[in-house]
C-alpha cells in the first residue's frame, strides 16, 4: 500500500493544470487514489458480466472481445432511457462554476476532477458517436474514440467522485455529475470493472442482506453486545425484538452501525430511545441493510438490492417503517425506492404511536427518517433530556450530501442536536446545508487502499472543522450517516486530530433520562459524564 | 488552436460576404436565401432537439434540493430552493432562467496559508446575466424592423435603453453591455487557465460569432451608417413573404445579417441549446415530493432479487438456534 | 414520465414567439415610404439650386448628425455659419434654413421616421412649422 504523506505535504496542492491537452493526456494511475478491482466469486454472486479476478495496475483488465460496443450499445440505450443523462451531455456550456466546487479538485488539484472535465471524459465519446459536429469534426469538436485509454481514464475518474451533486447545485442548468458518474460506472459494471470494496459488500447485501455480511446470528450477537453496555451504563435492560411478524413498524438501519465504533454508540441510541417509547417495532435480519452499495455499480443492481425493504415489511405485516442514520441510503429511499418497488400500499401512511404526528411527506413511501421522528418527539416534550450530560461536548454538525442535497433534512437533526446539547457551533455557510462538503469517502470509495485520495476528498469538510475547532474548540462532529461516522473519523484524526465523530442518536440516548435509570457516570462510550471524572 | 481556428472561421465568414456581395453581387443569396434557410434549420433544429430530449423519460425523481425539506409543519420548508408544489417549482425555474440563480451562489474557492478560504465571484454571474439580457433586448429593439406599425412595448424598450440621449443616432446601452460582457466572457476563458483548460473550440465560436455580429451591428449605427430604411424593406420584404432586395443598402448589412444566419443555423447544433435545455432539467423542474407522490418510471422493469425464502433456506438452521423465527420449520 | 404535454406547450410558445413577424405581417402591402421633395418652395428655386446642404447620399444617412453637430455650433459656440464640402456657407438653423424648402414635415421628416419608429427630440425643442397644403 502506498504510504500516506504527512498533512503539510498533502496540503501542498497546485490547481494550475498543466499545459498539455487533457485528450492527450492518458490517466496515469496514482497508488493511494484508487481502489482494488472486484473479485471473481463476488461478481459471479450477482451474475454480473466478465466475473473474474482483475487488477487496474495490470496492463490487461481480462476485457470481454466485444468490450467496446457493449459500451456504446449500452450508452445509446441509457441515452434513450434517462433524459437526465442526454441532457447533460448536451447543455453544458464549459462555464467553469463548477470547477472549484470538488471536494476532490479542491484537495487533489487533478484538473479531470473537475466536475465539467469528469463529464467531458464521458461527452467526448457521446459526440464522436451520437452527434454529427463530433462525427465529422472529431477532435476540434471536442470528440474522441472510445479507446482503452477512455476507458481506464473513465475508470479512474468515474471512481474518484463521491456522486456528492454539489457541483450540480452551482451549475446553472443544474447538470449533476452524479448521474454521469452513475451512467460511467453503470457502463463498466457491464465489463466486470467494479471494485473490490464495492461488489464484495453488495455480494454480501445480496445473499446475506448487509454489506458487511453478518448472518442473522451475528447480527443478533452484536445487538446482543450493546444491550449489555446499555445495561451497564443506564441499569435498563432494552430487549429489541427480530423478524417478529405484527409489529407496528419496522426498523432499517445501515449496517456499519451494527459493527464498528462510533457507529454502534449510534445504535445504542436507537435501542435506548425505542425502548424508551415503548413502540411496537421489530429489526429484520433480511433486510438488516439501508445502505445500498449497489447504486454504486448499476441501477439494477440497486434494485435488486433495495427491494428488500418493503418485501421484508409486507412479510412482517408492519404498518410503517422508519429509516436510520445514513446518507446515500436516504437519497435511494426518497428519490427511487417507490419508483423501483413501489406502491408500497400494504402499508398505512406513517403515524408516531406517541405524538399522533401523521408524517405526509412520506404519504406514498411510508418511511420516515428518524430524526424526522425523534424531531417531532422532542418538540411534542414527549422525550425527557438532560443536556448536560453533553456539556463535555462542542458540537458542530456536518449534513450528509445525500440528505442535503437529495432530500433537504436540514433542520431536523439541528433541532434535535440543540435539544440535547447546550455547546452546537455551526461550520462556515459555504460548507454546509445545500453547500455541504463530502466526507470525501462516499460511494464505495472508504476503503484503505485508496487512503490519498480519501484524505484529499476529506479536505475540504476537515478544514472546515478546523476552523470551528481554533475558534469554538468544537470536539465532535456529528453527522447523520453511517459512512460518515466510519470515514471522518479517519480525516478527522490525519487532518484535525483531537475531534471525533458521533451520529446524532448518541447524543440523543446520552440526554435521554430512562423511566428508572441508575445515576448514569459514563457515556455510551465508557468515560465519564461531566462532573464525574475522577469517580472511577 | 482551439480559439484560432473558430476566430478565422468567423473572418472567413466575413469575407465570404463581403466578396459574395460587393464582387459577385450575390444580394438576394445573403440577403433572402440565406436567412430563410437558417431560420428553418434553426426552427426544425430545436424542435428536433426537444424532441429529442423529450422521447427519454425522466425515469427517477431526482430534484436537487437547495434548502429545507416540507416535513414536520412546525419546521419552515424552503418553498422556493427545495419546492414540494408546481408553484415553488415555477418560482424555482423562473429565477434561475431569469436571473441565473444558481450561478449566483458561485464562490472561489482557494488554498491560502494551508486553509481553505471561499471567496466572493460574481464576476461570472454578472457578465453572464448582461450578456444574456442585453442580448434579449437588442433582439427585441430589432422587432422595429420586422412590423410595419412599431407595438408601442417596442418604442418603450427601444427608448429605455437609449435613455442616456447621448449622441445621434442615440447610443444604445445595451450596445455597451454586450461589447464588453462577451469580451470579458472570451478573456476569462483565455486568462483563467483552468477555464482555458477545459475550453473547446465549440465554446469559442459562438462567442467571436456573437461579438462579430455586434460589432458590425454597433458599426452600421454609429460609424458606418447603411441605408437603413432599406434596411427595413428587406426586412419587411422577409417576414411578409414578398422578399425584395432594395438598392444601395451597404455590405456591412449583409455581414450583419449572414452572421446572424450563421448563428440560428449553428444554434440547434450547439452548446447553445442550453436555451431550451435548462427548462428540461430534472435536477431543477421537479417538486422534491417523491415521498409523497409515487413518481413512476416507464421502464421500470422486474429484476432478479433474492427472496426471503431463498434466505430463511440457506440460514434456517442458525436462525433456529438464534431463537428467531422462520416460516418454515 | 416524460411530461409531454408541458414540452409541447412550452414548444408551441418558442414557436409562436419566433415566427411572431411573420404573422404579424403576412398579407400585407409592404410599402416603402416616399419621401416628397417637390415642396412649392423647392419648385420655385431654379433648376441648378436644388441641392440639400450636402449630397443626398450623406444627408439619408448623416444628417442627424449634421443637425447635432449645428445645434452644437449655435448653441455653445454661437456659431451660425456652416460651409459644406463645395464651400458654400449656409445659416445654421433646422427651422429657418432647414425647414425653409422641406416645408412638409409630415412628409418629408415623419415619413421616414415614423417607418422605421424612430423619434428624434428635435420638436421637443424647436417649434414645428404649420402644415402647408400643396
Amino acid at each position: 500500500m502506498a504510504k500516506l504523506e504527512k498533512p503539510e505535504e498533502l496540503i501542498k496542492i497546485d490547481h494550475t493544470p498543466p499545459k498539455k491537452d487533457w485528450m492527450d493526456t492518458p490517466a496515469e494511475f496514482k497508488e493511494g487514489m484508487y481502489c482494488w478491482g472486484a473479485k471473481g466469486k463476488d461478481l459471479k454472486i450477482l451474475d454480473f458480466p466478465n466475473a473474474r479476478d482483475w487488477s487496474p495496475k495490470e496492463e490487461d483488465w481480462k476485457l470481454p472481445e466485444n468490450w467496446k460496443d457493449t459500451i456504446l450499445e449500452a450508452m445509446a440505450d441509457r441515452l434513450s432511457k434517462y433524459r437526465s443523462f442526454r441532457l447533460f451531455m448536451d447543455i453544458c456550456v464549459r462555464c467553469g462554476a463548477c470547477a472549484d466546487k470538488c471536494h476532490f479538485f479542491i484537495g487533489g488539484g487533478d484538473p479531470k476532477n473537475m466536475p465539467v472535465l469528469r463529464a467531458e471524459l464521458m461527452r467526448s465519446v457521446y459526440r464522436k458517436y451520437h452527434t454529427t459536429g463530433g462525427k465529422i469534426f472529431g477532435k476540434t469538436a471536442g470528440a474522441r474514440e472510445l479507446t482503452l485509454d477512455v476507458l481506464k481514464e473513465w475508470w479512474y475518474y468515474f471512481y474518484q467522485c463521491t456522486e456528492c451533486r454539489r457541483c450540480s447545485v452551482f451549475c446553472p442548468y443544474g447538470i449533476d455529475t452524479a448521474e454521469i458518474t452513475m451512467m460511467g460506472r453503470e457502463f463498466m459494471n457491464l465489463l466486470g470493472l467494479n471494485t473490490g470494496w464495492i461488489s464484495g459488500p453488495v455480494a454480501n447485501c445480496y445473499m446475506k442482506g448487509n454489506h458487511l455480511g453478518l448472518e442473522p446470528h451475528a447480527i443478533m450477537n452484536s445487538i446482543e453486545g450493546m444491550i449489555d453496555d446499555i445495561e451497564t451504563i443506564t441499569g435498563i435492560r432494552v430487549n429489541p425484538s427480530f423478524n417478529r411478524k405484527g409489529a407496528e413498524i419496522l426498523f432499517v438501519t445501515p449496517s456499519g452501525d451494527l459493527f464498528a465504533d462510533p457507529g454502534t454508540f449510534t445504535c445504542m441510541g436507537y435501542l435506548m430511545l425505542f425502548h424508551e417509547l415503548g413502540i411496537d417495532y421489530t429489526w429484520s435480519t433480511y433486510a438488516s441493510e439501508g445502505g445500498n452499495f449497489g447504486f454504486f455499480t448499476s441501477n439494477e443492481t440497486a434494485k435488486r438490492l433495495n427491494s428488500k425493504i418493503y418485501a421484508e415489511a409486507k412479510r412482517l405485516g408492519v404498518k410503517w417503517i422508519i429509516g436510520g442514520e445514513c446518507g446515500h441510503m436516504w437519497r435511494v429511499l426518497s428519490q427511487y425506492m417507490d419508483t423501483w418497488n413501489g406502491p408500497a400500499d400494504f402499508l398505512e401512511v406513517p403515524k408516531s404511536p406517541i405524538t399522533g404526528t401523521v408524517f405526509d411527506n412520506a404519504k406514498s413511501m411510508k418511511m420516515v427518517h428518524v430524526t424526522e421522528f425523534t424531531a417531532d418527539l422532542i418538540k411534542n416534550g414527549k422525550l425527557k433530556l438532560d443536556p448536560r450530560r453533553n456539556d463535555n461536548l462542542k458540537v458542530t454538525y456536518h449534513d450528509s450530501c445525500n440528505t442535503a442535497r437529495g432530500m433537504g433534512l436540514l433542520e431536523e437533526p439541528r433541532y434535535i442536536i440543540n435539544n440535547v446539547c447546550n455547546h452546537f457551533y455551526e461550520m462556515p455557510d459555504n460548507t454546509i446545508r445545500e453547500q455541504t462538503f463530502c466526507c470525501g469517502s462516499g460511494t464505495g470509495l472508504n476503503a484503505s487502499e485508496n487512503m490519498e485520495l480519501r484524505m484529499r476528498g476529506g479536505l475540504p469538510r476537515a478544514n472546515a472543522v478546523k476552523h470551528v475547532r481554533d475558534q469554538h474548540g468544537v470536539n465532535m462532529l456529528a453527522n447523520i450517516c453511517a459512512i460518515d461516522r466510519a470515514t471522518l473519523s479517519a480525516s478527522m484524526d490525519y487532518w484535525v486530530p483531537g475531534v471525533k465523530v458521533t451520529g446524532v442518536h448518541e447524543l440523543v440516548a446520552n440526554a435521554l433520562i430512562m423511566k428508572g435509570e441508575k445515576e448514569r457516570e459514563t457515556d455510551l462510550r465508557g468515560e465519564p459524564l461531566p462532573g464525574k471524572e475522577g469517580k472511577e | 488552436m482551439k480559439t484560432l481556428f473558430p476566430f478565422f472561421a468567423v473572418i472567413v465568414l466575413v469575407l465570404l460576404v463581403f466578396a459574395g456581395v460587393n464582387m459577385a453581387g450575390m444580394q438576394f443569396l445573403f440577403g433572402v436565401v440565406i436567412p430563410y434557410a437558417a431560420l428553418a434549420v434553426f426552427l426544425f433544429g430545436v424542435l428536433y432537439r426537444v424532441v429529442k430530449w423529450g422521447s427519454s423519460p425522466v425515469p427517477f425523481h431526482i430534484p436537487t434540493t437547495c434548502g429545507q425539506q416540507k416535513s414536520l409543519p412546525w419546521i419552515k420548508q424552503n418553498k422556493i430552493e427545495n419546492p414540494s408544489g408546481s408553484l415553488g417549482v415555477i418560482v424555482r425555474m423562473a429565477l434561475e432562467v431569469l436571473v441565473f440563480r444558481s450561478l449566483f451562489r458561485n464562490l472561489k474557492t482557494e488554498l491560502k496559508d494551508g486553509k481553505v478560504v471561499y471567496g466572493l465571484e460574481k464576476w461570472l454571474w454578472m457578465a453572464g446575466l448582461a450578456f444574456h439580457w442585453s442580448f434579449l433586448i437588442i433582439l427585441v429593439r430589432h422587432l422595429r424592423f420586422f412590423a410595419e406599425n412599431v407595438p408601442p412595448v417596442i418604442k418603450l424598450i427601444e427608448s429605455l435603453d437609449s435613455f442616456l440621449q447621448v449622441g445621434v443616432p442615440l447610443f444604445y446601452i445595451t450596445d455597451a453591455v454586450i461589447l464588453l460582457a462577451v469580451t470579458y466572457l472570451f478573456f476569462r476563458r483565455v486568462y483563467i487557465p483552468q477555464i482555458k483548460y477545459i475550453s473547446l473550440a465549440s465554446d469559442y465560436f459562438p462567442l467571436f460569432l456573437i461579438l462579430g455580429i455586434a460589432i458590425s451591428g454597433v458599426l452600421m449605427r454609429y460609424f458606418f451608417k447603411v441605408h437603413i430604411v432599406g434596411v427595413k424593406q428587406l426586412a419587411m420584404g422577409l417576414v411578409s413573404l414578398k422578399p425584395s432586395i432594395p438598392e444601395g443598402i451597404g455590405v456591412l448589412f449583409y455581414i450583419h445579417l449572414f452572421l446572424i444566419s450563421v448563428l440560428f443555423a449553428y444554434f440547434p447544433f450547439s452548446k447553445l441549446m442550453h436555451l431550451g435545455g435548462v427548462f428540461l432539467s430534472p435536477t431543477r423542474n421537479l417538486a422534491n415530493n417523491s415521498r409523497e407522490v409515487r413518481h413512476i418510471n416507464p421502464w421500470n422493469y422486474p429484476v432478479h432479487v433474492h427472496t426471503y425464502e431463498e434466505y430463511e433456506n440457506d440460514f434456517r438452521d442458525k436462525m433456529k438456534k438464534a431463537g428467531l423465527p422462520v416460516e418454515k420449520e | 414520465m416524460y411530461d409531454s404535454g408541458k414540452i409541447i406547450v412550452g414548444l408551441i410558445i418558442f414557436l409562436a414567439l419566433v415566427t411572431f413577424p411573420f404573422y404579424n405581417n403576412i398579407g400585407k402591402v409592404n410599402a416603402k415610404p416616399e419621401l416628397k421633395i417637390d415642396t412649392p418652395e423647392i419648385q420655385k428655386l431654379p433648376e441648378q439650386e436644388r441641392k440639400c446642404v450636402e449630397t443626398k447620399e450623406f444627408m439619408r444617412g448623416g444628417h442627424m448628425q449634421l443637425l447635432n453637430d449645428w445645434r452644437d455650433s449655435v448653441v455653445r459656440n454661437g456659431n451660425r455659419v456652416y460651409t459644406n464640402s463645395a464651400h458654400k456657407t449656409f445659416n445654421m438653423s433646422l427651422q429657418n434654413e432647414c425647414m425653409r424648402c422641406h416645408s412638409n414635415k409630415k412628409d418629408f421628416c415623419d415619413k421616414c421616421h415614423n417607418y422605421m419608429a424612430v423619434v428624434p427630440y428635435c420638436w421637443d425643442c424647436h417649434i414645428a412649422p404649420k402644415e402647408k397644403k400643396l
